[in-house]
């Protein structure tokens, strides 16, 4: 027999995926803990510290904008994605104090304060590094070899700034790039493991793609047409972490599939000619942040086709 | 593959959703579910005009015979199921509209004594016409799920032409397997049907679309291609299993590259679709003179004994239920039809109608909508490639006029965008919302 009770009506459907919002952020954390583990490698205490403090700071700001907007506070992952990533782009000797107010900017002003999660024009991160840039200039260029867990940090020019200088061959070169063994951003060095951490979320369905390939692909065509080189382009600086992990942010791309070739052009655009004409080297994070500020134009403008659309619709039967 | 000529190579889209198949009938054989003691049949089950009684309470009524009928030429009579009197009638809430209806009650005598049938002596010198006249006559409606009245879908207007004729053995939607095992079962109903529909039709072509989750109907279908001498007359086209291939608009996409227009059906542009399960009752009512008085239900989910029953309209879903052993654990939902497009019943003495492929117990699935995070994944699995966020967002905010723009006229709520969304936004039952507001608006004009 049946039992009796309260049987519920709902709206098909009755199934869902169940692939969340923070799933899809915790599958992007484990991705990321490939470039992490690199920088740690590279940069030991210092990568632990910064991206550390990156992310606890990211997690306390945003609790507090939630009970301070009376709202609930979810664990989805998404300040844990940003304070990974954050930490990630900055240089291995900053002060962890600026660490923590870069953080707080890139949660409490780029994501909050414009609705949070979904609602934020600009990619958080990307946001505080900007920040940063403009607050703390000269420790946000201060650059240092990898050291590993023992040796003191040495200073260095990172690859893509005016005084760079490389004694030995090209080949070693492209080699110490590929592997991260440079100067640079904690996370940025090692293409290797960005290209692993990326090649794991293209397989697990999280990322689009067209955004990397169109974007770097682009870099490397504007690089050869200005002359430059294009493996160099794409190995150094911060081209493939924000191509695989930034510029594919779900919420600050566009929509469409078309929408995202644009975007994704357009990007390859400007982070050459930033990189060769502009004063910083700020290629990637600048061409990102532009280009999240034309996604709502280009969501607006570059639609789909629907199924089935014709001038004339004819009177059905 | 014995004949390429009938079995055509297989074909698949990048858009719709993979679902978990949880197709556990599947290898169940048909079984006849007791008869009810009481019939309860609504009077009005298929789309168009409702039917009126033509039988009052205390009447007696053999199985088989027309108890509810209309003047009006979009709309299927419907029948007693059982022998019996009428008791009264009876008001049931109708899933897919929520609104009221009235029922005829039929209360059983136990002898099941069916009107005398009139199989026409010679099925094959049967004129269109009289074809026709026997399809309306039993009631028959499309049994995909949308129960339009069959005789009209036969019947295109003049100055259309059909050229090809889709049978669906799709079946797209997860757990149900009624049509599966009809085309296992009646494969040569199913194919006699559809000789009649060629007739009436007379297209060019004749396909039939199986799903290549169901390879061994593909591979019975073809066999008595080949043993009733249909030769290449009918092709089967495999489809590459994902919801929700079924869909008329997709079909005709995917077997013909034709789209439907927006607005517009099948037969706009030289297509009609007709269900197995339809074929097979267009066998039971021309070459049988069987009036539709049961169908292949598939009873699933929750329950301990999942079955394909074959079950006479108006029997109560909680004797089914009982029938396949009844509830198991908390479940404390009842969809009919396919958990993606059905529609769910609180109230189980609510009848099996001509419309019910399935009946699905399950625990009730919480939604914990969440802000978009303009993902694209609704986009990407569009089937008829709308923008489903977009549509959401304008039909939360009560912006109707821009979800017309944006061809919200398009979406044949098909939920693979609710079903993908991570943020488990409900897109397809605030699309739902939005399109009863502009037809509300429509009619108010």
């Amino acid at each position: 027999m049946i039992p009796e009770r309260k049987f519920l009506i709902s709206p098909g459907p009755h199934l869902w995926k169940g692939l969340s919002v923070s799933k899809i952020m915790y599958r992007v954390v484990i991705a990321l803990m490939f470039p992490t583990g690199a920088a740690i490698y590279f940069f030991g205490y210092h990568a632990i510290s910064v991206i550390g403090v990156s992310v606890g700071t990211c997690l306390l700001t945003e609790y507090g904008c939630k009970r301070l907007r009376n709202q609930a506070f979810v664990m989805d992952g998404s300040a844990v994605v940003t304070g990974v990533l954050l930490g990630l782009i900055l240089p291995p000797t900053i002060p962890l104090w600026m660490v923590a107010i870069g953080a707080i900017f890139s949660i409490a002003i780029v994501k909050e304060a414009f609705g949070g999660l979904g609602h934020n024009i600009f990619n958080p991160a990307l946001g505080g590094r900007a920040f940063m840039s403009a607050s703390f200039s000269a420790e946000m260029t201060t650059w240092v070899l990898p050291m590993g867990f023992g040796a003191d940090a040495v200073t260095s020019a990172t690859p893509l700034s005016d005084s760079f200088i490389w004694s030995a061959d090209k080949l070693a070169l492209y080699k110490a790039l590929f592997l991260g063994n440079t100067a640079g951003s904690l996370g940025e060095t090692s293409a290797l493991f960005i290209l692993i951490g990326g090649v794991l979320l293209l397989a697990l369905g999280i990322i689009n793609w067209r955004i990397p390939a169109i974007y770097i692909g682009m870099v490397a065509l504007m690089a050869v047409a200005l002359g430059q080189d294009p493996l160099f382009n794409i190995l150094a600086g911060g081209l493939m972490l924000g191509a695989f992990f930034m510029a594919t942010d779900y919420v600050t791309s566009p929509l469409t599939n078309r929408g995202k070739i644009v975007f994704s052009v357009a990007l390859g655009v400007l982070t050459v000619i930033i990189r060769r004409f502009a004063g910083m080297p700020e290629g990637v994070c600048f061409s990102i942040l532009f280009g999240n500020a034309i996604t709502p134009l280009i969501d607006r403008y570059i639609k789909v086709r629907p199924y089935g659309l014709v001038k004339k619709v004819p009177s059905a039967g | 593959m014995k004949n390429p000529g009938i079995r055509l190579k297989k074909k698949g889209t990048p858009y719709g959703v993979k679902v978990p198949e949880s197709k556990f009938t599947a290898q169940n054989q048909i079984e006849p579910a007791p008869l009810p003691e009481k019939a309860i049949i609504p009077l009005h089950q298929n789309i168009g005009a409702p039917c009126e009684a033509v039988v009052k309470k205390g009447d007696k009524v053999l199985t088989g015979q027309k108890i509810g009928d209309s003047e009006k030429y979009v709309n299927a009579p419907v029948h007693a199921t059982i022998s019996g009197e009428i008791s009264g009638t009876t008001m049931v809430v109708n899933p897919p509209t929520a609104q009221l209806m009235q029922a005829l009650v039929v209360t059983s005598d136990g002898a099941d004594e069916w009107v005398k049938l009139e199989p026409p002596p010679n099925p094959e010198d049967l004129s269109v016409k009289e074809i026709l006249a026997r399809v309306r006559e039993a009631g028959l409606v499309g049994l995909g799920g949308a129960a339009f009245p069959t005789h009209v879908k036969l019947s295109p207007p003049k100055d259309v032409r059909i050229d090809t004729v889709i049978l669906n053995g799709c079946e797209c939607e997860p757990y149900i397997t009624s049509d599966h095992r009809v085309m296992l079962e009646y494969g040569e109903k199913v194919l006699s049907g559809l000789s009649i529909i060629k007739k009436v039709l007379s297209p060019d072509n004749i396909y039939i679309a199986i799903e290549d989750n169901k390879e061994d109907a593909i591979d019975h279908m073809e066999e008595l291609i080949v043993a009733m001498g249909f030769k290449e007359d009918f092709r089967i086209v495999p489809l590459k299993s994902k919801y929700p291939m079924g869909a008329e608009k997709i079909l005709t996409k995917m077997i013909l590259g034709r789209e439907v227009p927006i607005g517009g059906l099948p037969l706009h542009v030289g297509v009609v679709v007709h269900n197995v399960s339809t074929a097979k009752a267009i066998h039971d009512a021309v070459v049988e003179g069987k009036p539709f008085v049961e169908r292949v239900v598939t009873v699933t989910g929750a329950v301990k004994h999942p079955k394909n029953l074959l079950v006479r309209f108006g029997t109560p879903l909680r004797s089914l239920i009982d029938y396949c052993g009844g509830i198991d654990g908390q479940a404390n939902e009842v969809v009919l039809g396919g958990p993606m497009m059905g529609f769910s019943q609180f109230d189980l003495d609510f009848p099996v109608i001509k419309g019910t492929n399935g009946v699905i117990v399950k625990e009730s699935t919480p939604i914990n909508e969440q802000d978009c995070i303009s993902c694209g994944k609704c986009i990407d699995v569009c089937p008829v490639y709308l923008m489903p966020t977009l549509l959401a967002r304008y039909a939360k905010a009560g912006r109707y006029d821009e979800c017309k723009e944006a061809y919200i006229d398009d979406c044949f709520e098909c939920g693979a965008c609710a079903y993908t969304c991570p943020a488990n936004i409900p897109i397809v039952q605030y699309i739902k919302v939005a399109k009863r507001e502009l037809a509300k608006r429509a009619v108010k004009k």
